[in-house]
């Protein structure tokens, strides 16, 4: 079978990589690339742990193929930390307590950030339907959505 | 399988020709890649048509918008213009999954999914949507209304596409809505879905309706007696009884266990009867 030549951005660097014609973005990612961020929860759209964004928008990327990455620019949850400091989100997801196993979290992180990227005072109830797609076994949704506004609260600038 | 881009529509009908039904078009893949992952469909070749020029794009035309094929959910209800003038068609494409799905889905595969549930079509067919179609005998235009023809069955031609889908212009007191049952607030597909659009009179009466409903039979329906119902009055009881009357008679849903036959069939009119009702208000705060 032929292979693909890629070429693409992952968090700003252009990086290219062969994959078969039917091959996930979320396959090649991980297993190409590298970034194993991006999780296989259920690969069919519903849990949202392969969350990324692909030319700005948060997309499935267990339903996106490898191929059309190409000349796209992908963002995933490496991207958020910057050198050794994590993103207010990630800090705030420690510090309340919002991941037991983590399988959501890279997901729901890449999800939060562009949602509050949109919105940076986003309501209780815009969270929780903006994250509708991003599916939780463990730690439960109330304390992530609590991580999610204490986090925004920072990021404008209102506390501490 | 092969994977191609194609640069433009007209190549991607001749590889849809040549593949004689081996090759798929790829949209937002949120149907087509979860049908290749369970091994429902096996295409030979994949052509993805969101490189092709126009694709992207909204644009505006005689007053409507032509929305093309690859334009995923999230952008459309970016797009202040469509909003303002079909907002029933936004809400339908707008219910369909997640954010994620929404950053990929669109009207097009929705509509060539071909599901009787599909939530874009109700409202594209009220609004009396036309999708332009692009094959080897050149392009023609059809009502979306008459593109599906059974469940995971279309009215394409072999080596056909849909391109785009024209929204039309509409006179200024005019507006749409659509509603959908479904078990929870998010994520799942329709038990019953309604969607109307309507036309007011100088008087505020009802001029001009069309009703469609979906997962109530094999395909979306346009109830043309459930529009005669109400057109002439201003949603009185009695209009809105006569409503619920017509399409409870358009009906013939499945029994399952999401939902039995009168179940689907008595929420597909209390669902017109609402949609009706929002329209009817977006329309008259118009004037
Ligand atoms: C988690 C999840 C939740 C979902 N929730 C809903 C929901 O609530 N409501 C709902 O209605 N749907 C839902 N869906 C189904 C799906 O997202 C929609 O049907 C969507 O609109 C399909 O659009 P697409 O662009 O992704 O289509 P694709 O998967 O790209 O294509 C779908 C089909 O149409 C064909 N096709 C696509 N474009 C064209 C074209 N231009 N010309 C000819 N054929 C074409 C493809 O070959 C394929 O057979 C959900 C899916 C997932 C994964
Ligand atoms: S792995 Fe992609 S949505 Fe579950
Ligand atoms: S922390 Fe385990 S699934 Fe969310």
């Amino acid at each position: 079978m032929k292979k693909i030549h890629v070429t693409t951005k992952v968090n700003g660097d252009e990086v290219e990589f062969l994959c078969p014609p039917e091959e996930t973005l979320l396959d090649a990612l991980r297993d190409r690339l590298g970034f194993s961020g991006a999780k296989e929860g259920c690969g069919t759209g519903d849990c949202g742990a392969c969350s990324v964004t692909l030319n700005g928008r948060l997309v499935c990327s267990c339903l996106v193929l490898g191929a059309e990455a190409e000349g796209a620019e992908i963002s995933t949850v490496e991207g958020l930390a910057h050198g050794g400091e994590l993103h207010p989100l990630q800090q705030s997801f420690i510090d309340n307590a919002a991941l037991q196993c983590g399988i959501c979290t890279p997901g729901i992180l890449v999800a939060a950030k562009a949602l509050l990227e949109r919105n940076p005072d986003p309501s209780d109830s815009e969270i929780r339907y903006w994250l509708a797609g991003n599916l939780c076994r463990c730690t439960g949704y109330d304390k992530i959505i609590k991580a999610v506004k204490i986090a925004a609260a920072e990021m404008r600038g209102e506390t501490a | 399988m092969q994977f191609v881009t194609a640069q433009s529509t007209a190549e991607a009908a001749r590889l849809l020709a040549e593949s004689g039904g081996a090759a798929r078009v790829l949209a937002g893949g949120t149907d087509l890649l979860v049908q290749m992952k369970s091994g429902m469909v096996e295409p030979a070749t994949i052509i993805d048509i969101k490189k092709i020029p126009g694709m992207m794009e909204i644009t505006e035309e005689d007053g409507g918008y032509r929305i093309g094929a690859g334009v995923p959910g999230q952008m459309l209800g970016e797009h202040a213009g469509v909003v303002a003038l079909w907002p029933g068609v936004v809400e339908g494409c707008e219910l369909i999954g997640s954010t994620q799905v929404q950053g990929r889905c669109t009207m097009v595969g929705n509509l060539c999914n071909a599901s009787p549930a599909a939530d874009s079509v109700p409202p594209m067919v009220a609004a009396n949507a036309v999708a332009r179609i692009e094959g080897p005998d050149g392009s023609r235009d059809v009502p979306v209304a008459d593109i599906p023809a059974g469940p995971g069955k279309l009215n394409l031609k072999p080596g056909e596409l849909i391109t785009s889908i024209f929204l039309p212009a509409r006179p200024k007191r005019a507006s749409d809505a659509y509603l959908r049952f479904i078990p929870r607030t998010e994520m799942d597909i329709a038990v019953a879905s309604a969607a109307v659009s309507l036309e007011l009179a100088e008087d505020g009466s009802i001029a001009h309706a069309r009703v469609a409903l979906g997962a109530v039979g094999p395909k979306v329906a346009l109830v043309e007696d459930a529009a005669r119902a109400i057109e002439g009055t201003t949603l009185d009881d009695a209009a809105l009884d006569a409503l619920m009357a017509a399409c409870r008679a358009a009906c013939s849903p499945i029994n399952d266990k999401r939902g039995t036959v009168e179940f689907r069939t008595q929420v597909a009119g209390v669902l017109a009867k609402r949609a009706a009702l929002i329209a009817k208000d977006r329309a008259g705060e118009k004037q």
